[in-house]
């Protein structure tokens, strides 16, 4: 990359294993390892000008210019003046260069403002605080609460008991659940003893830089001692430190070879598929104009043979010129004549209406967050088009459709279902911020972002009604949530809780608000404030969630002696094992459920049943029999389990939002109207996926088929995909033979298949992994591309970018990633556009992002109106300026054979000069600036407007060729009807009117007449400034004309205006003027005869809508509408989506608590070998292959998912 | 009330032109404009056409070949390169009365004024009486820039070195009698080329600005005596010369060499015969070029040219078919609008 790049390069012996040594920096400096300076810019101050120019001239056009600039200078040859040539081309290199050099410095400021951060470094015995670039691999760093990680760290100590750290991997892989990571207990005996720190000399030998994140090999030797290394010891740049006093850690890798940074996938330099398009015509018409020039020359050979040796005696040859060197000049001149096939202009103008159609994206008041006050930005400026053409868009989950916020929404106690609210005609409103919600007051305890607003059912908490009131102690009690006080900030002392999963949490949150306020625990017990008194119950069981059971339960005993066995779970697994009394309230609480599913909500239920004291005794003996036992632990722990969980009391219903960004269904709606794919790669788990995929209506009730894919083996996952892909079109299973028969040369691009109805596609992270191995990856695509929507779940940052990548490969279409993490920034670097979401915490999506906006929805109007416009502007830029550009020179062309092919120019040398800079610019810039089709409400209504631009159709190679026989036609026009109408005529003075200077100006007059008609037909939106900018030009040209045809110009420069009085002498002439009207309207009259034809006889999207908008011009256009997608889903969620197992275990054997851990209390430590706990958190699961663990947890989730599918899928009413 | 919100310098401004809603004139191509448009520029163009065909059928030309290719011609005899100061005659008669006033033109065919080393191939500035290019004339005018003995060439160039030199008589045959029909060459050029154009030097006598340079290579005479009858028509300004020097845009052109509007002849030559004495100097046969002399008055439209009368009247024809056929279109499939 640069120059300070290459040592990187030279050192390429790959480092193999990675050796350090603690406090030792000379003995690390050996190595040479990349220090913790990041750099994300291409150039600095003296690599800026040589590699730029080099960039840019990589640009065939910028390259072609240069050429032509050495041609212009030989005499001989040269038709135009040099500085012709010359003034453009630094022009645009200057422009480039000034925008790229900006863009760099944005880079270097974030580089440095990251680099410049500050963090507490152990060096000589000391702590020091020290710039985040100057820490090195080897050193002892401290990090404090809430500080981001540094560099990649071996954990050593930790303020928390048993060396634990809490930390927050948003920003790695989007899950905001907190992780644990636990450091040796050799090293966490250091403590935040900096003598002790600084002592420490372990030598650690490690796996080499890579890019996997899940996954740590290492050995640290310490005092002659060798210990293991895992991941669950290492912190990993990009995390943020949680709940977390200080922790000490050693530095692994630094900078560019964190897993952070390998994990980023190179920044390439984007170019739209209009600009690829566009080279391919450059370079086409490069070809074309050598022919031109060939057959111009062999012209030349032949005039020269036939008429020029017999001319000689009027004009003779310079010495030694023969008819074939004469035609080899003539070559090369014309190459000059006739370069305006390709101006320069041209690469200016898109700049410009790039950087045009950016600041409207900048500027738009309807992409302004005003909560979060941040505009959309356009952070690239080269791309826009592309915005156009979207087919598919990746999107993330977290983050981006959803906000991460769990809302505790609505319930269901006794038969009663509470939170809508109703006006007096028995009408449900619609829930909206203004609606006064539920004073809590009552409750000093009460969490004040909490809102609801059914009053009836504090009403019913407040009249002690005995089943509420259970309900929310079951809430209150039955949980693995852990209860803290902030101990700094202004609202200090406030009860906070540190839920595992976000649902969990707002479910105690809810009772926290309703009077049953959790206040702590300890392994054994629970204590909660129960409507202002304090009451402790005695904890007796956890029996943890996981994903077979789907539920969690807890036996207590209460203050009065009263043991009592609570249960929430998944409402389908709790009904089963209801008592048979409890029928009539199922029913009416299934009709809840349903409801509430209908809404997207994820609903649990809950039981409780009281327990006999003596037939617990008795259990609780078994259970610990059975906790013991060596083989099959599990299976008689859940028997055990599965027995006291049964002949329950149901109690009631609770359903939570997963809460979606605003519009999310709207716009996936929209996109989906607009014939956009839309997938999403989520880290999350499979089911909290799915549910967001209902609940955003990306799967449908309606579908089908959703297709699950999880086989953990290649041959699974292909027969998976070939099964889903013969059940979508029965004749596919024929075709897929003849597929993956592509040969290493040449991608085939794939196409786009029919079939019948609609169907969707789950599949997860490893088994992705083998769909993306290079056997399968086509199966994979064509089954996905069949589906209308596909969810990736718990896939890797760096799968989410092969996904793209692959997409991108085979299909010819253009992609999108959004996303709002650093989990996503490989995906939006490998897509062909990638937004970034603003405005939250993480700023590594929006730095690597081309767009960035603070919300989802905006997406659509990004796509569907800046999109659209964008691509329909430069399209009817290229093909105008092209129009133009041939038009102008065809007629040279013809021109030559009637001038002996001698390169004569048909037009004044300072018309050709000004054509494209002052005639056609302005006019041509103001129809690529301001032009609209139909307006954005209008664009809203018509998302189908949108597909055109996926298809490419209006800018292609059909569409130039199209381009270049219409300029052929008005170039024939151009030429021959002024030379039929100037021929051997005369003024009406009968003096001469048909010489070279007249016929110059009538056909240049004619030109400008002719394309700025052509431009008005083009131009579908008339602002002031573009009537402006065209009536404009044509006067400016009258006006430049007559100055520089004027007395005083020649008698200034005689040479440089030769065409003195031209001007005069035809324009007066009425049958001048008849020529150039004809000549113009010639030119166009077949056009509109053509165009409106086509649209009376096959008219596109776009001559329907516009036809509509002009019927409807008299009333306004329909608001878009607001209407809330209600689906009719009988889908309900199971348990606690982002939950894991495990925590149960936890709270009990107390390792959470800040007191020192107390071994065993209650339930000794079951069936887990490993210090710890491995929570099924996404880190798990990643690499595909070589881990039994995963492997097994894998096929947990399909039996699982499965039966879960078969049961939820009951014929019931649609709502 | 009015609680005056307070905006975020960072929400983007709300005007017509940064969210894109600049009030605009929407047109598009429907039956209600494209049809009556058609008809009526059709019809425009009809009348056009048919005003200038009218005009242009009753202009009057008359064109003679005489560059001496055919053997009965006088002129055959002077075809011999060898043959100096030939001189001959062409007999012709009018019929009518040829209405004045009357323009004679000489006209070259496969004549290549327009060739881009021929065109490019003068000194403007020397034309401009610029004394400083007598002596160094512009590399422009290789290989007609220094003679032999590497005099400087006044006028320099291809273009003033071909200048056309055959010279032109008419007389009228009344019973048996030549009489002169007198020719006028004044004003006859551009009047910008006479006045601001081409300008001879400051110097008088003329003579003396042209000392030290030679006269083009094919001249026999100096450009400041190019006429005898009319001293201030010479030099640069010579009529004959700036007509010639105005360089034609097509191989075949005519120049014009006289008017005829004087004496009996203000109304046009009268019916009767009439007898051209040429001198016949500029040779055009070794490139296969004719020579020809046209007489032909004007209309407003200026010369002779039916082709623009004809293409105005096809085009409009053309015009109003198509309004028929786009109608019946139009009737036939008519815009669907349904969605």
């Amino acid at each position: 990359m640069s120059f300070f790049g290459l040592d990187c390069v030279t050192k390429t012996e790959r480092e193999l294993e990675r050796k350090l040594r603690a406090n030792d920096r000379e003995y690390n400096r050996s190595f040479k390892y990349a220090k913790n300076a990041i750099k994300t810019s291409k150039y600095n101050v003296f690599t800026f000008l040589p590699l730029n120019l080099f960039e840019q001239f990589q640009r065939i056009a910028n390259a072609y210019f240069l050429v032509l600039l050495v041609l212009q200078v030989i005499p001989q040859i040269s038709s135009l003046s040099w500085f012709t040539t010359v003034v453009p081309l630094i022009f645009v290199l200057t422009v480039t260069a000034a925008k790229d050099a900006t863009d760099d410095l944005n880079r270097h400021r974030s580089d440095k403002r990251v680099n410049n951060r500050k963090v507490q470094v152990l060096i000589d015995r000391k702590l020091r605080s020290e710039k985040w670039m100057d820490v090195q691999v080897g050193d002892i760093i401290k990090l404090e609460n809430n500080q981001f990680v540094t560099a990649d760290l071996l954990l050593l100590s930790s303020s928390e008991p048993l060396n634990l750290v809490y930390i927050e991997t948003a920003e790695l892989d989007g899950e905001t659940n907190l992780k644990v990571r636990q450091a040796l207990t050799v090293t966490g005996d250091l403590g935040d003893d900096v003598e002790k720190l600084a002592d420490f000399d372990g030598e650690v030998r490690c796996e080499a830089p890579n890019n996997r994140l899940d996954r740590f090999a290492g050995t640290l030797t310490f005092a002659g001692q060798k210990y293991a290394l895992d991941n669950e010891k290492i912190l990993l740049r990009g995390c943020t430190l949680r709940n977390t006093e200080w922790c000490f850690g050693l530095v692994l890798f630094a900078g560019q070879e964190t897993k952070l940074m390998q994990n980023c996938g190179k920044s390439t330099f984007k170019r739209t598929s209009v600009d690829r398009l566009m080279n391919v015509l450059v370079l086409c018409i490069f070809g074309f104009l050598v022919c031109m020039c060939t057959v111009l020359a062999i012209g030349n050979y032949i005039w020269e043979i036939n008429k020029g040796s017999n001319f000689t005696v009027f004009l003779p040859r310079e010495d030694g010129n023969t008819a074939g060197f004469s035609s080899f000049l003539t070559f090369w001149s014309y190459v000059i004549i006739l370069n305006t096939v390709v101006p320069i202009s041209l690469y200016v103008s898109v700049e410009i209406i790039r950087l045009g159609n950016s600041f409207y994206i900048d500027w738009d008041r309807k992409m302004y967050h005003s909560h979060s006050d941040t505009p959309a930005e356009a952070r690239t400026t080269t791309l826009n088009e592309e915005l156009g053409q979207i087919k598919y868009i990746f999107s993330d989950k977290t983050g981006t459709l959803t906000q991460n916020i769990m809302i505790f929404n609505k319930c269901s106690i006794n038969g009663r279902s509470y939170g809508d609210v109703y006006d007096y005609t028995g009408q449900r409103l619609e829930i909206s911020e203004q609606k006064d919600s539920v004073d809590f007051s009552f409750n000093p305890l009460a969490d004040p972002r909490f809102v609801f607003y059914d009053h009836s059912l504090v009403e019913a908490v407040k009249l002690e009604n005995p089943e509420v009131h259970a309900f929310f102690r079951l809430l209150a009690l039955c949980h693995t949530v852990m209860a803290g006080e902030k101990k700094e900030g202004d609202d200090q002392g406030e009860l906070y809780y540190q839920a595992q999963s976000p649902d969990e949490g707002a479910l105690v949150t809810a009772a926290r608000n309703f009077g049953f306020v959790f206040r702590s625990r300890t392994p054994d017990s629970i204590s909660i404030v129960e409507m202002g008194k304090q009451r402790s119950y005695e904890l007796l069981a956890i029996l943890d969630f996981n994903n077979v059971r789907k539920r969690m339960s807890v036996i207590v005993r209460n203050p009065e002696g009263k043991l009592s066995l609570y249960c929430k779970g998944a409402d389908t697994i709790v009904y089963e094992r209801l008592h048979q009394s409890c029928s009539k309230l199922m029913d009416v609480t299934t009709e809840h459920l349903n409801e509430f599913a209908g809404e997207g909500l994820r609903t649990l239920a809950l039981a409780y049943k009281d327990l006999d004291e003596e037939y617990f005794n008795g259990w609780k003996q078994r259970h610990h029999e059975a906790s013991t036992e060596l083989d099959d632990r599990e299976s008689k722990l859940d028997a055990l389990y599965e027995e006291i969980e049964k002949d329950l009391l149901l109690l009631g219903a609770t359903a939570i939002e997963d809460k979606l960004q605003d519009g999310v269904p709207q716009t996936i709606e929209q996109l989906s109207k607009a014939d956009i794919k839309v997938w999403v790669l989520t880290g999350d788990k499979q089911e909290t996926a799915e549910n967001i995929g209902y609940s955003c209506n990306l799967l449908r009730e309606e579908m089908n088929e959703v297709f699950i894919v999880s086989g953990s083996s290649s041959d699974d996952v292909r027969q998976e995909l070939r099964n889903a892909q013969t059940s979508m079109k029965p004749s596919a299973a024929e075709n897929s033979v003849f597929l993956p028969e592509e040969k290493g040369e040449g991608v085939k691009p794939m196409k786009d298949e029919v079939v019948n109805g609609e169907y969707g596609l789950v599949i997860n992270g490893h088994s992705l992994a083998f769909a993306l191995e290079r056997s399968t990856e086509l199966d994979f695509l064509r089954t996905a591309c069949m589906c209308k929507s596909v969810i990736c779940c718990r896939v890797t940052p760096l799968q989410k970018a092969q996904v793209v990548e692959l997409v991108k490969k085979y299909k010819q279409a253009v992609t999108l990633a959004i996303g709002d993490g650093a989990n996503d920034v490989s995906m939006i670097k490998a897509a062909h556009i990638g937004v970034g979401i603003s405005g939250q915490e993480g700023m590594q999506a929006v730095l690597s992002s081309d767009y960035s906006f603070a919300q989802f929805h905006f997406l659509q109007r990004l796509l569907l109106v800046h999109g659209r416009w964008s691509y329909l502007r430069m399209c009817k830029f290229l093909r105008y300026f092209f129009y133009k550009n041939f038009t102008f020179t065809f007629v040279h062309f013809w021109f030559a054979f009637f001038c002996g092919f001698s390169a004569q120019t048909v037009y004044d040398e300072w018309f050709i000069t000004l054509y494209n800079l002052m005639y056609t610019a302005l006019p041509v810039l103001g129809m690529s600036l301001f032009d609209q089709d139909v307006n954005d409400v209008w664009s809203f209504q018509h998302p189908q407007l949108y597909v055109p631009g996926q298809l490419n159709l209006y800018f292609s190679k059909k569409a130039f060729f199209k381009c270049a026989i219409h300029s052929c036609y008005s170039s024939l026009v151009l030429f021959f009807i002024p030379y039929a109408a100037l021929q051997d005529t005369v003024r009406d003075d009968g003096k001469d009117v048909a010489n070279y200077q007249s016929f110059a100006l009538l056909t240049q007059t004619s030109l400008l007449f002719a394309v700025s008609i052509q431009l008005g037909l083009e131009m579908s939106y008339w602002t002031a400034v573009n009537t402006f900018f065209v009536l404009g030009s044509l006067v400016m040209y009258f006006v430049v004309t007559f100055t520089m045809y004027s007395d005083g110009m020649f008698l200034l420069l005689p040479s440089a205006f030769p065409f003195i009085g031209s001007a005069r002498n035809s324009l007066n002439q009425p049958n001048v003027w008849l020529t150039i009207v004809l000549t113009s309207i010639l030119c166009v009259l077949p056009v509109v005869t053509y165009r409106f034809l086509l649209i009376q006889l096959c008219p596109t999207i776009n001559d329907k809508v516009m036809f509509k908008v002009r019927q409807a011009k008299a009333t306004l256009p329909p608001p878009p509408r607001r209407t809330r997608i209600r689906r009719s889903s009988t889908r309900r969620s199971g348990y606690a989506f982002s939950h894991a197992q495990g925590y149960g275990e936890l709270v009990t054997s107390g390792r959470f608590l800040r007191r020192p851990a107390i071994r065993s209390a209650g339930f000794p430590q079951v069936g887990r070998t490993t210090t710890g706990f491995s929570p099924m958190g996404r880190s798990a699961g990643y690499s595909p292959t070589g881990r039994p663990q995963n492997l097994k947890v894998s096929d947990v989730e399909v039996t699982s998912l499965q039966m879960y599918r078969t049961i939820t899928d009951p014929p019931l009413s649609h709502t | 009330m009015v609680r005056i919100k307070k905006e975020s310098p960072d929400r983007p401004d709300n005007t017509a032109f940064t969210q894109q809603r600049l009030p605009a004139w929407q047109p598009i191509l429907s039956a209600g404009i494209v049809i009556p448009g058609f008809v009526l520029i059709g019809l425009a163009f009809i009348g056009v056409g048919v005003g200038l065909f009218i005009t242009s059928r009753d202009i009057q030309v008359l064109e003679i070949d005489y560059t001496g290719t055919d053997q009965t011609s006088d002129c055959n005899k002077c075809t011999n390169p060898n043959t100096k100061n030939c001189v001959c005659t062409l007999s012709f008669n009018i019929d009518t009365l040829f209405k004045g006033p009357v323009f004679f033109y000489y006209g070259l065919t496969n004549y290549f004024q327009n060739h881009r080393r021929y065109g490019v191939s003068r000194d403007y500035k020397q034309l401009y009486g610029d004394l400083a290019n007598f002596k160094d004339p512009s590399t422009d005018c290789a290989p007609y820039r220094l003679d032999s003995r590497n005099n400087p060439i006044v006028p320099c160039g291809s273009v003033a070195n071909s200048l056309f030199n055959d010279t032109f008589k008419l007389y009228q045959i009344v019973n048996g009698q030549r009489n002169v029909v007198p020719f006028d060459g004044k004003g006859i050029a551009w009047w910008t080329d006479y006045n601001v154009k081409f300008k001879n030097p400051d110097v008088t006598p003329l003579q003396n600005a042209f000392n030290g340079t030679v006269k083009p290579l094919f001249w026999t005479k100096a450009v400041y005596e190019l006429d005898f009858s009319d001293p201030s028509n010479n030099g640069f300004i010579n009529q004959d010369f700036l007509v010639w020097m105005r360089r034609a845009a097509l191989p075949n052109f005519r120049k014009l060499y006289r008017r005829i509007a004087e004496e009996n002849y203000t109304n046009g030559l009268p019916a009767g015969n009439y007898s051209l004495e040429i001198s016949y100097n500029y040779p055009v046969l070794s490139f296969n070029g004719r020579k020809k002399v046209v007489f032909s008055n004007v209309s407003w439209m200026g010369g002779k040219n039916d082709f623009l009368g004809i293409a105005y009247l096809v085009i409009g024809s053309l015009c109003v078919v198509m309004s028929v056929v786009m109608l019946i279109v139009y009737a036939k499939f008519k815009f669907p609008e349904d969605d």
